[in-house]
């Protein structure tokens, strides 16, 4: 099919394109004219035209928590966010240990055609932290990477083995930094707002001591890490000194965790109940700082869908996560309205920086690049509400807000698989 | 507009009704507010033997559930036995006659009485219950939209005032 | 995101959920109350009608004899039909959610809960959820609360002390647990207390707690000193087998009230304890007993406090 996007504000963050122009699409790719005429023309007048966003995180709560939502709904929800490539942490049930595992997945993404799918896969078996995976076995079954999702290692050791193993083979590892002993029984940050409200909290140095171990093993095996949903400043402090001495480390923020922090629980909000925990002021800005200048390598949503019975419930016994697909364009503008940056910087962040973390040719707007595009309307508001919402998860601190940046077409291998007015 | 009465002439006046009626056991009552500064002028006017008793009816109020609880209640202070006493209960101005109910509810909650008699400055008729007051300093006609109340001023004198209800 | 549950829209108190968050005339209200039903729990006829025909559901998710009693005989006293529900809660027996077994309640005609929770924040969610003419009065959530507890403990201290705004009040034990310390210092500031005081190891000090307006002691010695109020906090068995503290022999050596160390308070300090006492291990029992303890004037006022708190929420 031959597509014509005409007149948009096209931004291509990787070559740092920034122009009204037109954007040709034949077979399925992206091309520099095209040849005949168009079978659907889009017209991006006043639009924005960019490469499909990337999420490098975003749980589809399939195989196994089908009550809480579907690959379908949760496709459906990716794409009217205007992501056409997500990547699915591997704490399924069961979780992603096996090829053929992995592989159900990837085929039922690929039947539903919508965004495409990257699992990353359980870095241990069962995810229980003690033995390692068959990880080259999981690797060509399609895995991008290799995970614990929020489940701890047994100990040092097997930290220690599996970074070795990983980077026998050159896999990339994902982790996110936390000390379950010093984490345990915590729901929020140790701080100031824990105390006034009585919560049990995780101290922020339950993080840097994790991380200062994890780089400590990279410096040792070299094996490349992919620092998952950091949470504080000493964090980023860290990760801003072991990129300047040349580590192969990379690291994401959740949207959520760019602009909110401990003080949005309010009245024991269990939207908010998040992991890793919302932390103060000062660590919400260092975040927001460091995706700025680079420390930090990507946003994601860190999309969890969670049903409703499980929020409205105490603040400590409510399950953790928010939905996250549908926000995090709007979300990303945000960030970058407030640190007033250029659009085709901002979108990097979303586009041309995860395809990077995640090693994928796409994310970009080059000739010859598969067609993922998103046509978005930078100013249109819209409000959050369980209707808007596509996902199943309408656990978001955001309900009833406006937001703005509203997707309008969204394209996965040059077919238009969503639109709206 | 007829003029409201002097409320030290009627306090006066109540004084010398009362005389005969008072006995070494009597008991008086006075009702916050109004009532318990009309109660003590007379209670030492009258020479009753018997300490003086105060009551807030913010407790038995009928009107609770649709106004909920009374800000700064006072503290109801009973210094005698109520049960088989001849009381005197005191009262600034009878109107529907609710304030008068909850008081004698109250007083039942100390014990039982041998008579209660009603002693008002004021009766602005308006009667929404059958109470009568059995010493009356004078009857007052109240217009409309408007409350009667008695003041006491710095110097302890007492007067009638009207002022718009809320 | 959310507003003061706890106020209606008139700025009047609906539910009692914390302290915190209380207007300084409301709690003064409260207080003023109290004494009037003091005079009520001294008479003969303790009733008074004025929740005739309500029904009291004392929902006790943590089990409690004393609160849940007091509770029972406050609503009793103000005429009310008191049902008592234990709901034992273990990870095992997930049965009704929180808010399904309030629903269920509240079609059963509920006008007041009176909610104990083990989890931080469940009166207030509880709160949020209820119907217009239902009112919720927090018996303690989690660590965060214990508003009644903390109001009949100023209320006791208003009564021996009259005036906040030159005291000294010392509160001492394990802080970082304890629902009833964060509502007293909530309390303490609202009402212009110069100086609070907390007294305890770090283990049993929460992060950043004098952002509560507080002074941190380790040394009790010092903490005590020239002190006009004393409280004694309960110390659990269970934080001697969290790695907190290493025995209740070593605590009372450093934390527990005795006479020698109270006399490095005021001459005239009042000694409190929300009760119930480990003797021995937070206080002394020559103390417990002596004249400066009013632990058991606590109680009676307690009663007061809770006709109070029910009767003015029960009434907007």
């Amino acid at each position: 099919m031959k597509v014509l996007i005409r007149n948009g504000r096209v931004i291509d963050p990787a070559s740092g394109r920034d122009a009204v122009g037109d954007v040709a699409i034949a077979d399925g790719r992206l091309c520099e004219a095209l040849p005949g005429k168009p079978d659907r023309i889009i017209d991006a007048a006043g639009l924005v035209v960019a490469p499909g966003l990337i999420d490098i995180a975003a749980r589809l709560r399939e195989p196994g928590y089908e009550y809480k939502a579907t690959l379908e709904s949760e496709m459906d929800a990716a794409v009217a966010g205007g992501v056409t490539s997500l990547a699915c942490p591997p704490d399924t049930d069961p979780p992603l240990d096996e090829p053929g595992l992995v592989d159900m997945l990837r085929r039922r993404a690929k039947v539903l055609s919508r965004a495409r799918v990257y699992p990353v896969g359980a870095l241990t078996v069962k995810l229980a932290g003690e033995r390692l995976t068959e990880m080259a076995e999981l690797a060509e079954a399609g895995c991008v990477a290799f995970s614990q999702a929020d489940e701890p290692l047994a100990d040092t050791q097997v930290m220690w083995r599996a970074l070795q193993y990983a980077a026998t083979f050159g896999f990339p590892v994902w982790l996110r930094a936390e000390d379950q002993w010093l984490a345990r029984g915590g729901v929020a940050h140790d701080g100031e707002l824990a105390t006034r409200l009585g919560l049990p909290g995780i101290p922020a140095f339950a993080e840097t001591i994790a991380l200062g171990t994890l780089l400590e093993l990279v410096r040792a095996t070299g094996a490349r890490l992919h620092l998952c949903r950091l949470s504080g400043a000493g964090a980023v402090d860290m990760v801003r000194r072991a990129k300047l001495e040349g580590l192969p480390v990379s690291c994401d923020v959740g949207i959520h965790h760019l602009h909110l922090s401990e003080l949005d629980l309010g009245y024991f909000d269990s939207h908010c109940r998040l992991v890793p925990p919302l932390r103060g002021q000062r660590d919400r800005d260092a975040l927001a700082a460091g995706l700025a200048d680079g420390t930090i390598d990507c946003v994601c949503s860190d999309h969890t869908p969670v049903d409703e019975d499980q929020k409205q419930i105490p603040f400590s016994e409510a399950e953790p996560g928010a939905t996250g697909l549908e926000l995090l364009l709007p979300l990303t503008l945000k960030w970058g309205a407030q640190r007033k940056l250029p659009l085709v910087e901002v979108l990097a962040r979303i586009t041309s920086e995860p395809a990077r973390i995640l090693g994928v040719h796409s994310g970009r707007l080059q000739p010859g690049t598969p067609a993922d595009v998103v046509v978005f309307d930078p100013e249109a508001a819209w409000r959050v509400s369980p209707e808007t919402l596509r996902s199943q998860g309408k656990n978001t601190p955001y309900l009833g807000y406006e937001l703005g940046g509203r997707v309008r077409y969204t394209l996965v291998a040059g077919n238009v698989v969503f639109e709206q007015a | 507009m007829t003029p409201l009465p002097d409320a030290e002439k009627l306090c006066a006046q109540l004084a010398a009704e009362l005389k005969p009626a008072v006995s070494p056991s009597t008991a008086m009552i006075g009702l916050y507010t109004g009532g318990v500064w009309l109660a003590e002028r007379l209670h030492a006017a009258l020479g009753i033997a018997v300490a003086l008793g105060t009551m807030d009816i913010a407790f038995y109020r009928d009107d609770y559930h649709q106004q909920g609880l009374a800000r700064d209640p006072k503290r109801t202070q009973i210094p005698f036995a109520v049960e088989g006493r001849h009381l005197l209960l005191v009262d600034d101005v009878l109107y529907t006659g609710r304030t008068v109910r909850a008081a004698m509810n109250e007083l039942f909650d100390y014990g039982r009485p041998a008579s209660i008699s009603l002693v008002v400055l004021a009766d602005r008729g308006g009667r929404e219950l059958p109470i009568c007051a059995q010493y009356c300093g004078s009857k007052v006609d109240v217009p409309a939209g408007m409350r009667l109340r008695l003041m006491r001023d710095e110097g302890g004198k007492l007067g009638l005032e009207l002022k718009h209800a809320e | 995101m959310q507003n003061n549950p706890q106020l209606n829209a008139n700025g009047e108190l609906r539910h009692l959920l914390s302290i915190e968050g209380l207007p300084r005339d409301v709690l003064l209200g409260i207080l003023d109350t109290a004494a009037s039903f003091v005079g009520v729990t001294e008479r003969e006829v303790k009733k008074v009608p004025l929740l005739r025909g309500k029904s009291v559901f004392n929902l006790f998710f943590e089990p409690s004899t004393r609160t849940r009693t007091t509770f029972e005989i406050a609503a009793k006293r103000l005429s009310a039909d008191v049902i008592n529900l234990n709901v034992a809660v273990s990870s095992q027996t997930k049965g009704e959610s929180l808010l399904d077994t309030v629903s269920n309640l509240s079609a059963m005609q509920a006008d007041l809960f009176v909610v104990r929770h083990g989890s931080s924040g469940a009166p207030f969610l509880i709160a949020q959820h209820v119907k217009p003419h239902e009112h919720v009065v927090n018996a303690g959530d989690g660590r965060h609360a214990h508003p009644t507890q903390g109001l009949l403990d100023l209320y006791t201290i208003r009564h021996y002390k009259q005036d906040f705004s030159r005291l000294r009040v010392a509160i001492v034990g394990d802080i970082l647990h304890s629902r009833v310390a964060r509502s007293l210092i909530h309390g303490l500031t609202t009402l212009g207390t110069p100086e609070v005081r907390v007294i305890g190891p770090q283990t049993l000090l929460p992060t950043g707690v004098e952002a509560l307006g507080v002074k941190v002691f380790n040394k009790m010695q010092e903490g005590l000193r020239d002190a006009d109020v004393v409280v004694m906090l309960r110390l659990q068995n269970e934080r001697m087998r969290g790695a907190l503290l290493p025995s209740a022999q070593e605590f009372f050596k450093h934390y527990g009230l005795t006479a020698q160390k109270l006399a490095l308070a005021k001459p005239d300090a009042i000694v409190m304890h929300p009760g119930p006492m480990n003797r021995g291990v937070e206080i002394d029992s020559t103390v417990a007993d002596g004249p400066h303890s009013v632990i058991l004037p606590q109680v009676t006022f307690g009663i007061a406090v809770r006709m109070a708190v029910m009767s003015i929420v029960a009434g907007n």
